[in-house]
């Protein structure tokens, strides 16, 4: 009796203590809190939220905003064949890295997970290019590729001294696809190291069993270890197309969106950046952020309710 | 002994061909160490001879005392500081309140940084610029350096907040009853022990720090404010004909970078890795 009377009321002091406690917790979560939900609401958050706003004005980024012209930037940017053609630029990029970076990837690092001389002098050398800067990697591609001083150029002329090196980064046939050869250079070992993390997790008893079964190496790789891969590769894509719609950095540095006088290699990011800042179209250039921000979302729900939803039961994200 | 030797037999294409791959990745950067130390005119007319001279005065130019090039190593220098310390001031608390304590909204606050990983920089990036202009901060390292930690938050508080939760109860219990408080806990026990994975954040930060370009080239418009790389790019416009000059100046823009890489390959390896198989 008394032991269930004493369980009921807590004494005074247990009272006090425990409320005590959780008055200092929820100070503790709102002290904690406050400043990284500031910085991020303020530099992260706020600028998407006034993106969509600036868009409905027509506005130069100074003075006061007072021109409405609701949709009428949507209508410009999606009648604009600059837009369209730097919106087909992103597309084609997304597709190149999918039928050739990521596969290569995937060989590779099947190659490098094996037992081999060598073997972390490889992964130390195929990840080196992914921490030098984008201004470095597209300086250094420019190099190569440029008509007189550059290595291509070089090699040719050592073949035939009077032939004439093409300038690809200056032919609109080619710009683009020299510049996802220098982005492929750059970023296969991010990918690749994301497939030796996923290759760690699949046990080695299965591939041995299969291999113990009858199965050729070919046909471990491709009934056993490619299937158990299956979320890297899946979460590989979807970061590669994710980057591939927002590129920007390697592009500016070695074509600036042209060759100049065109708009062969111009990105939805480069394209906004022109028309944002260059030409002060403050609000045309944040619809473009907005468009850009759409399709993004878009994507990334689709891809991650549809192809990725088997891969995130259970975890948290979004 | 057979099986052994069929394996060797086995790894050699696959040596082979990593042996090749390796040599397209370093060939451009050998040959931007090499041309830094050539005339440009060799670049020209020898592109592959042996250099008879070393054309070191290429080098010195750049690292002359009155050259831009340490300011920019000092602007850059300040930004990756600034950004590393801030943001664990502000991550490492807020990734302890969502991983150790349960209150109401919890979710919610996670969820809502976590939708921050949708979108980097580029596609809020003019109006971050006005907001930045209207804080008065354009043309500062701060310009710079809040908007870069804001963008980190996300992948941050995200791995630390994993590193926190996989601390035992326990551990909190016991400090609880040896009278410590949740301040006391987080500072003395929680984030001595969390050292490895604090380590994987700021290397992470440092390297997309130190090698940021587009938040540099719209905020900073000073020549005595510019980084790196904003460098880089000034001194490639302006040395546009002599590319040895230029090879010199990016092959000095490297160093750092592959020291901190060599340095951190661990660090760099597991945050990214960490980062997006979990995200």
């Amino acid at each position: 009796m008394r032991l269930t009377v004493s369980r009921a009321v807590p004494s005074q002091k247990v009272l006090i203590r425990r409320r005590r406690r959780q008055w200092s917790d929820a100070l503790t979560i709102f002290l904690f809190l406050l400043p990284s939900l500031v910085l991020f609401v303020l530099f992260v958050l706020v600028p998407v939220v006034q993106a969509a706003h600036y868009s409905l004005y027509k506005w130069s980024g100074l003075g006061p905003l007072d021109d409405y012209i609701g949709f009428k930037n949507y209508q410009t940017l999606f009648n604009q064949p600059i837009f369209l053609k730097a919106l087909e630029n992103n597309l084609l990029i997304a597709g190149l890295s999918l039928v050739f970076q990521l596969p290569a990837a995937i060989v590779l690092a099947l190659l490098v997970n094996r037992k081999m001389p060598g073997r972390s002098f490889f992964r130390l050398v195929f990840f080196l290019p992914y921490v030098l800067s984008e201004v470095v990697t597209g300086l250094i591609w420019s190099f190569i590729y440029n008509p007189l001083y550059g290595l291509i150029a070089g090699v040719m002329r050592q073949f035939d001294p009077h032939a004439t090196p093409p300038a690809f980064l200056a032919d609109p046939k080619t710009v683009l696809y020299a510049i996802f050869i220098a982005m492929c250079w750059k970023y296969f070992g991010f990918h690749l190291i994301l497939y030796l993390a996923g290759l760690q997790n699949i046990p080695a008893e299965l591939v041995e069993a299969a291999r113990v079964d009858g199965a050729s190496s070919w046909q471990a790789i491709r009934y056993v270890t490619l299937p158990l891969l299956g979320s890297t590769i899946r979460l590989s894509a979807f970061l590669s197309i994710l980057g591939s719609l927002q590129y920007f950095d390697l592009i500016w540095v070695m074509s600036g969106g042209g060759p100049p006088g065109t708009n062969a290699s111009e990105t939805m990011a480069t394209y906004q950046l022109h028309y944002g800042l260059n030409e002060f179209k403050l609000g045309y250039g944040s619809a473009v952020g907005v468009v850009m921000f759409g399709i993004c979302l878009i994507f990334a729900l689709f891809y991650q309710r549809v192809i990725m939803r088997q891969d995130l039961q259970g975890s948290s994200a979004l | 002994m057979r099986v052994s030797l069929r394996r060797q037999w086995v790894s050699l294409p696959a040596f082979a061909i990593c042996a090749v791959v390796a040599t397209i990745v370093l060939i451009p950067l050998i040959a931007t160490v090499i041309g830094g130390l050539r005339s440009t005119g060799e670049l020209l007319t020898s592109p592959f001879s042996i250099p008879k001279t070393l054309h070191w005065e290429n080098f010195g130019r750049i690292l002359a005392a009155d050259s831009p090039f340490w300011t920019e190593i000092y602007n850059s220098l300040l930004i990756v500081l600034g950004t590393v310390g801030l943001l664990l001031v502000t991550a490492c608390p807020a990734a302890f309140v969502l991983a150790r304590i349960s209150f109401p909204g919890r979710e919610f606050v996670f969820n809502l940084f976590l939708f921050g990983l949708l979108f980097p920089l580029t596609v809020a990036v003019l109006p971050l610029y006005i907001t930045i202009r209207e804080l008065g901060l354009l043309d500062t390292l701060w310009g710079v350096i809040l908007p870069q930690v804001a963008f980190a938050l996300p992948m941050t508080i995200l791995i630390l907040r994993n590193f926190f939760r996989a601390v035992p109860i326990e551990l909190e219990d016991a400090a609880t009853i040896d009278g410590a408080s949740r301040l006391t806990f987080f500072l003395r026990v929680l984030l001595p022990l969390s050292r490895p994975a604090i380590a994987v954040v700021s290397m992470l930060a440092t390297v997309s720090s130190w090698n940021n370009f587009l938040l540099p080239l719209l905020i900073l418009n000073q020549p005595s404010e510019y980084t790196l790389p904003i460098g880089a790019t000034q001194f490639a416009g302006q040395y546009s004909t002599d590319w040895a000059s230029v090879l010199a100046f990016v092959t000095l823009a490297m160093i750092p970078a592959i020291l901190i890489y060599l340095l951190a390959e661990r660090q760099i390896v597991a945050g990214l890795t960490a980062g997006a198989v979990k995200g």
